[in-house]
């Protein structure tokens, strides 16, 4: 799932200031999942709004709404006849939703009220680990099913550097060097030598390097 | 100058402090009458949102009187409802509010007399805190 976490109340507080009429949209999909910006967080945030502004004196006008999902225009299209309500719109999916809210509506003023972290998983309830970096071209098969892009923090593709330690990534003890991870496991998979294999260097055309990206499969589009 | 009565929310399960508001009762103890008692199925139940609907009317003050850490009945409802009391403070903080506006009580089902002090704690709190900045319009 894609990963969030709130923005500071104050940077939110601080957004919509200036409008009496504030729509709070959440969406159904990753950030409901990591309780961040489903229907709860929506009411949550529309609470503390209320809050803040009752404690300046004003009394804002704050609409609650949850979408399916934002990253879908089906879905985008329901806030036709209530966006135009409001003078302001605070999206709490991740960041492809206040973009979609934008385009499809292009007079409205949107503001993002999460920041968007990573793509990654849980690790148990409340913790959430990164996986994977949208590189475009997998190559966990490699590496015994575990990706060295998005979990070396140097996103090696050759081995450990010297800043392993224990198991441990220089940058932190809180932090599994990947590395040592794979070469273990390809160790009792009885394929070491997998790793030794030559490859040539990895094309990151597909990455962000090659601008932002786009996909069409054919047999999808109408 | 009329004396500051803070107007309280508090949130009690129906063991350990329903029975110890039982027994305070027996004891002839009674709760002051600015404060607001809702009893919910069990103090895991509440949600972030429960707690802040009472600041957003203008309360001075929320409490949530649950059981002890090891004597829920539906195992960790108190330690789930702590878990919401603290974000709630986070939030309180946040927006420049006394985090000590909102706060947990861990009872037991025999000792009524703490479930009146509670009350009463909390009062002298908020009276030493002030009054909620939120103002709503009638």
């Amino acid at each position: 799932m894609i990963v969030a976490e709130p923005k500071p109340i104050k940077e939110v507080v601080d957004m919509v200031k200036d409008y009496n009429k504030v729509l709070i949209v959440g969406c159904k999909g990753c950030v409901t999942v990591c309780n961040v910006g489903g229907s709860k967080e929506v009411s949550i945030l529309a609470s503390t709004l209320k809050i803040a502004s009752r404690k300046k004196g004003r009394d804002i006008e704050v609409g609650e709404c949850t979408l399916e999902r934002q990253c879908d225009p089906e879905y985008v299209k329901e806030l036709e006849n209530i966006i135009e309500n409001y003078e302001a719109v605070i999206s709490i999916a991740c960041g492809v939703g206040p973009q979609f809210l934008s385009e499809r509506y292009p007079s409205a003023m949107v503001f993002p009220g999460v920041n968007t972290k990573f793509m990654g998983g849980a690790i148990e309830h409340g913790e959430w680990s990164e996986r994977c970096a949208g590189c475009g071209t997998c190559v966990v098969h490699y590496f015994g099913g575990l990706c060295p892009i998005a979990r070396c923090s140097k996103s090696l593709l050759n081995g450990p550097c010297g800043g392993s330690n224990q198991g441990k990534c220089e940058i932190s003890n809180d932090v599994d060097c990947i590395w040592d991870i794979i070469v273990r496991k390809m160790m009792t998979q009885g394929r070491l030598d997998q790793l030794l294999e030559f490859r040539p260097p990895k094309s990151w055309i597909t990455s962000r390097d090659g601008g932002p990206r786009r996909l069409i499969r054919e047999e999808l589009v109408k | 100058m009329n004396e500051f009565k803070p107007q309280v929310v508090a949130f009690y399960c129906p063991n350990c402090a329903s029975a110890a508001a039982n027994v305070a009762e027996g004891m002839g103890e009674i709760l002051p009458d600015n404060i607001k008692m809702i009893q919910v199925p069990c103090t895991g139940r509440i949600e972030t949102l429960h707690l802040l609907r009472p600041f957003e009317n203008g309360a001075d003050g929320v409490y949530v009187a649950g059981c002890q850490e090891d004597s829920c009945q539906y195992v960790s409802g108190v330690v789930k409802a702590a878990k919401r009391v603290a974000s709630v403070k986070k939030i309180l903080e946040q927006l420049d509010m006394n985090p000590d506006r909102i706060n947990l009580f861990n009872l037991s089902a025999g000792k009524g007399h703490r479930f009146v002090e509670v009350a009463y704690e909390m009062i002298g709190r908020l009276k030493e805190i002030g009054p909620s900045p939120v103002k709503v319009k009638p």
